[in-house]
C-alpha cells in the first residue's frame, strides 16, 4: 500500500478495559493511507505500542459505534475502537 | 433517560414507563451481582462501557423488540462499582399476553450480553481482582466473538 498519491488518513483508536490495561494507552490518534482497513490499523497500533502484540489477532472492533470485520475499510474521522469479550449483564 | 445508569436500577419506575391499561403481561429480569464465580468468593463488580456505543446498541436492541413483537421495553445497565445483591442490569416488557412478553424479554437480555460493550472486573474476598472474559473458557485462542 502507497500512500504516495493518495492523502492520508486520520483516525481515532479506542481501548477498552483490559485492551487499554494491556496496552497501557485509552485512546490514540493514527494516521493511516487511504483505502486503510482495520487490520491496517491494528498493525500501526501494534507498531506504535509493542505491549500490543499480545491483543488477539482479530479482535472484536466497532467502527463508529457498529461492529465491523477486520477487512473493513476505515475513513477519515472514523472512531474505531477495540473491544474486549463483552461481559454485560 | 439513558440506558447506562451510575445509579442503583429502579425497577418499579421502569416498570411504570411501560405499563398501560391494555398491557395484560409484565415479564421482568433483573440480573444481580452474585457472591461467586467459577469457585472463587466475589466481593464486588466493577462495570465500564464504552458509552456512546453502548447506548446506540441498546436503542437498537429495543427497537428490534418492539418491532418484532407487540411489546413495550424498559431496559438498563448499572455501571460503576456494585456489590453482592445490586442489580446490574434490569429488562422489563409489557404486553397484552403473557407469551410474547416472555420471548421479547429473553431477547432483550441475550442481546444485551452479545452486543452491548460493557466490561466487569470482579474484586475477589482475597484481594485480587480480574477482568470477566465469558470467552476465555470457550476458546482461548479466539476472543473475537462475544
Amino acid at each position: 500500500m502507497t500512500i504516495d498519491h493518495v492523502r492520508p488518513i486520520h483516525i481515532r483508536l479506542l481501548l477498552f478495559a483490559r485492551y487499554a490495561e494491556v496496552v497501557g494507552v485509552e485512546a490514540c490518534d493514527l494516521v493511516l493511507s487511504a483505502s486503510a482497513t482495520v487490520a491496517d490499523a491494528l498493525a500501526e497500533l501494534r507498531l506504535r505500542y509493542p505491549a500490543a502484540d499480545i491483543l488477539p489477532t482479530r479482535p472484536l472492533c466497532a467502527r463508529n459505534h457498529s461492529q465491523v470485520a477486520m477487512e473493513d475499510e476505515v475513513r477519515d474521522g472514523d472512531e474505531l475502537a477495540l473491544l474486549p469479550p463483552l461481559a454485560g449483564g | 433517560m439513558t440506558f447506562l445508569t451510575e445509579a442503583a436500577i429502579d425497577a418499579a419506575r421502569l416498570a411504570a414507563m411501560v405499563a398501560g391499561p391494555g398491557r395484560g403481561a409484565q415479564v421482568s429480569f433483573v440480573g444481580t451481582v452474585r457472591n461467586h464465580q467459577a469457585g472463587r468468593q466475589v466481593r464486588e463488580l466493577h462495570y465500564t462501557a464504552y458509552g456512546p456505543m453502548a447506548e446506540a446498541q441498546c436503542v437498537a436492541i429495543v427497537a428490534e423488540a418492539e418491532n418484532r413483537w407487540p411489546v413495550s421495553v424498559a431496559l438498563q445497565h448499572r455501571v460503576g462499582t456494585l456489590t453482592i445483591g445490586d442489580a446490574a442490569v434490569v429488562v422489563v416488557v409489557t404486553g397484552d399476553h403473557r407469551e410474547e412478553a416472555f420471548a421479547a424479554c429473553r431477547f432483550v437480555i441475550e442481546e444485551v450480553k452479545h452486543r452491548v460493550p460493557i466490561w466487569k472486573r470482579e474484586r475477589y474476598a482475597d484481594g485480587t481482582e480480574a477482568w470477566v472474559d465469558p470467552t476465555a473458557a470457550l476458546d482461548p485462542a479466539e476472543t473475537g466473538s462475544p
